[in-house]
């Protein structure tokens, strides 16, 4: 049952991944970058569980919280500098 | 029993996930787009870490906590990014659906 849905998972996360690659691409504005940005580095962290539970190995969530904490701080930085042409004042 | 649980938070989760990116790519405008990956896509990482979890306590001994981190971290997250990036985009009046309310004048509506 497990070694059916997890290729589904696969899929169903990959095209995620394209659509969102795709508003990256396309984007009319900034903050449509950058929200495609955030989407990416959450269907990143959905993509790590799913390669944790198919390997049966949990060396992967040191990697996604990582990416959680660095993907915030990212976000956040992108739209601080937006607001206020600045990061750090 | 295990086997079919964990099955059905993975679809879910993987559903929700393609569908917050669905509407990332289809709305129309950034206000609207702004929900479907703000709310869909944590629900679907949130289905994929509780498999997780369950996973890794069943096969292991021991309650499998690494993913609870991860979940909270992002529970708490997501709502400041998209409340970021909403004030963003109204800053730079990003052009929107619905009429924009008017400003503020001196004189009080009727």
């Amino acid at each position: 049952m497990l070694s059916t849905v997890i290729p589904i998972a696969y899929a169903l996360v990959s095209l995620a991944f394209l659509l969102s690659f795709w508003r990256l691409l396309r984007g009319p504005d900034a903050p449509d970058r950058i929200l495609a940005l955030d989407t990416l580095y959450v269907n990143t962290i959905a993509l790590l569980v799913l390669l944790g539970i198919h390997l049966g190995s949990a060396i992967y969530f040191e990697a996604a919280l990582l990416i959680a904490m660095m993907g915030f701080v990212g976000t956040v930085a992108l739209c601080k500098y937006l607001l206020r042409g600045d990061i750090i004042e | 029993m295990i086997d079919i649980l964990l099955s059905l938070l993975i679809l879910t989760g993987a559903i929700f996930t393609f569908i917050g990116s669905l509407g990332l790519a289809r709305l129309r405008d950034f206000y609207t787009r702004l929900h479907g990956p703000t709310k869909a896509t944590t629900l679907g990482v949130g289905c994929l870490l509780i498999a997780s979890a369950v996973y890794f306590s069943v096969r292991e001994e021991g309650v499998s906590l690494h993913e609870v981190l991860v979940t909270l971290f992002l529970f708490i997250t997501a709502p400041v990014s998209a409340h970021l990036l909403a004030k963003a985009a109204l800053h730079l009046r990003v052009k929107s659906l619905a009429p924009t309310p008017a400003p503020d004048t001196d004189t009080p509506a009727d």
